[in-house]
């Protein structure tokens, strides 16, 4: 067959000298027109897998005609990205004006439908500070790859931010969030419970994108990014049921995404239970009202604690003594359990599942050949070469799939036992870590509106928070 | 948050001390990974033409409307032939250059008489749409000097390709961006 593939056709050539000098041996095939149909769909079949692209016709000199160039258009300027980026550091600054010392929901609101067009709708939501996660993670671990600058500003800024003025990126920087703001029309209340688990979500994911970064599987969080398909106006049938299901879950659900989902959420979330000035609800005095509950459409908001009768006191403490027990306990099994799952997560990955592929092929356990097979035949690189790469990759997987188990079991450990410790709280406030600084608490609260309406110049500015 | 602000305690100094090295983390961070970046160039999507065996993905997964992927030629390898393979389907109704004859389903490809018997074929960058058809059967009967590449002028670089997910032959991977484009040269066989 090797042979057959060689021989060019003599009609493709046309007509000139060359005809005559490539012509097969016609007479002898004359009476073999089924013969050479049948071999010509298998030299059809043959061809059309592999292209070996064979110098078949060797190139003409011409005397007069000069060839053109083949085309390879340069990458547009990287202006755009360090106009991104000046947006980023300008919409991060006004976003913790607008919601720490000014205390303008309205202008937080705008903000974000400014971040909405830009970030979103004109950038295509490409470059993101929640998928900048994964380029870290894929720098941190592959040397050759190279993190752009940008990308590494865009998840360090809001993080350093998020040190200083709680979640500020989240309340109107993030187009994201500012795509989940809008759609939050009826908003209901998700019961405590279900809010912590769900909750625990976001930590898996983040876990999950970690883990496939590092080892160049996949970039989970930019394939299964709810909201991109619509800022780039194209996505599949798959996405779109995924998409849509989230902005229908959004108006009843208040962003479901940032709440259950956002991997960078949980890290702005620890970045702000720290922050320095974190936005707060009553400007001066809480007067118990609860409307600020009652507003927060996230379930943000921590109500003041009740004294506790001793007996619950002391079932309360026994209950974090056995939690504080089990945590170790629980990463130990999250170790086992991720190092056992290390097959099929590491089967996610291309290379691991040509190497399954490739193997199963030649041991003939299966039949028939797929694309990748043939064009891992196709480089001549010895199939020991592959094995190898697939089995350390296996090695690594175990490692990470145990790892990654281990951090499920911190955290779901970590989650009961901050469930388990009463905090006393005398007045409503916001919950550091769940708060996106989104403002409605501060507009709806009545201290709030009077001082407005007793001082209208000083509106927002008058509240200035907390001096260090 | 009962004392008054001035004085310090256990849970501001610890919360300070956190911020503070948070804030120097992700400095160093950025300058660490800045720092590297000095030493060597940034990566972009780039098809490995050798790898890619014409399956048409290219057209539909991108996440662009119009792929970032198109067809190039490489002018030194071609033939030049009359009865083009990646310009002709197999049995052509007639030799002409009628859209019913070509392969091409936008008509990218423009056919021109140079002498004879040889014709030369250019890509309208503008109408291909990457669908890899001339690429298949160049590559089946030709020299192979049409071939798939990733345009940069239109690639969003993406984090992760939709084009490379769903590439069968894992044809695409990423190169520096100094040297974006892996060209076919004549007489140089992978």
């Amino acid at each position: 067959m090797k042979r057959l593939r060689r021989v060019p056709c003599p009609r493709l050539r046309g007509h000139g000298k060359c005809r005559k000098r490539r012509s097969l041996p016609t007479r002898a095939w004359a009476g073999h027109r089924i013969g050479v149909g049948i071999l010509f769909i298998v030299f059809l079949c043959i061809s059309c897998r592999i292209s070996p692209a064979a110098e078949r016709f060797p190139p003409p000199d011409f005397t007069d005609h000069q060839l053109p160039a083949t085309q390879a258009p340069a990458a547009p300027s990287p202006v755009y990205e360090y106009a991104d980026l000046a947006f980023l550091i300008a919409a991060l600054g006004l976003a913790s004006y607008l919601a720490v010392r000014r205390r303008s929901r309205r202008g937080l609101f705008v903000l974000g439908i400014v971040s909405l067009a830009w970030l979103g709708f004109w950038r295509e939501g490409c470059i993101c500070p929640i998928g900048a996660i994964q380029n870290v993670t894929l720098a941190a671990f592959n040397s050759t790859y190279v993190l752009p600058l940008t990308v590494a500003a865009f998840l360090a800024l809001p993080l350093i931010v998020t040190l200083f003025f709680g979640r500020t990126f989240c309340a109107a920087v993030c187009p994201l969030g500012a795509v989940q703001e809008l759609v939050a029309l009826k908003p209901l209340r998700v019961p405590p419970w279900l809010d912590q688990a769900l909750g625990l979500l976001a930590y898996v994911y983040l876990g999950l994108a970690v883990l496939f970064s590092a080892t160049g599987t996949a970039f989970l969080i930019c394939r299964y990014d709810p909201f991109v398909g619509f800022f780039r106006r194209s996505m599949g049938a798959d996405m779109l049921v995924f998409s849509l299901s989230f902005l229908v879950l959004g108006i009843f659900i208040g962003r479901p995404y940032c709440r259950y989902l956002c991997p960078l959420g949980v890290l702005l979330g620890w970045f702000s239970r720290i922050s320095q000035w974190h936005v707060k609800i009553p400007p001066d005095r809480c007067i118990q009202c609860r409307l600020c509950e009652e507003a927060c459409p996230y379930g943000a908001i921590r109500t003041p604690t009740t004294v506790q009768p001793p007996a619950d006191h002391r079932r309360g403490r026994r209950r974090l003594a056995l939690l504080i027990v089990l945590l170790p306990i629980l990463i130990v099994l999250g170790f086992g359990l991720g190092w056992m799952l290390r097959q099929p997560l590491a089967r996610l990955n291309p290379t691991v599942r040509l190497a399954e592929r490739f193997y199963q092929e030649q041991t003939g356990r299966v039949q028939g050949t797929t694309g990748a097979t043939d064009a891992f035949r196709n480089t001549g690189r010895p199939a020991d070469a592959l094995y190898a790469e697939a089995r350390s990759l296996l090695g690594s997987f175990g490692l990470a799939g145990g790892l990654f188990g281990a951090y499920v079991g911190l955290v779901v450990g970590g989650k009961l036992i901050y469930l388990s410790v009463r905090r006393r709280r005398t007045d409503y406030q916001p919950d550091r870590a769940a708060c996106v600084s989104c403002g409605r608490c501060f507009w709806y609260c009545p201290a709030e509106q009077a001082l407005w309406k007793n001082n209208p110049a000083a509106c927002g500015l008058a509240t200035m928070p907390e001096k260090t | 948050m009962d004392n008054p602000p001035t004085t310090p305690n256990r849970r501001r100094f610890l919360a300070t001390a956190l911020r503070a090295a948070g804030a120097l983390g992700l400095g160093g961070l950025t300058a660490g990974l800045a720092a590297k970046r000095g030493r060597t160039g940034e990566y972009v999507w780039q098809l490995d033409p050798q790898k890619c065996i014409a399956c048409g993905n290219c057209a539909t997964y991108c996440v662009l409307d119009e792929s970032a992927v198109k067809c190039v030629h490489s002018f030194a390898m071609c033939g030049y032939c009359d009865l083009c393979t990646g310009y002709f389907p197999p049995e052509p109704i007639e030799q002409r250059t009628g859209a019913e004859n070509q392969l091409c389903p936008t008509g990218a490809i423009q056919r021109a008489f140079i002498e004879d018997p040889y014709f030369e074929y250019r890509i309208l960058r503008d109408r291909c749409i990457g669908c890899g058809k001339c690429v298949k059967g160049c590559s089946a009967f030709g020299n192979g000097s049409l071939y798939l590449q990733v345009q940069h002028d239109r690639c969003l670089n993406c984090n992760e390709c939709a084009i490379a997910v769903a590439c069968p032959s894992q044809a695409f991977r990423r190169v520096p961006a100094d040297d974006p484009y892996l060209l076919k040269v004549r007489g140089k066989q992978a």
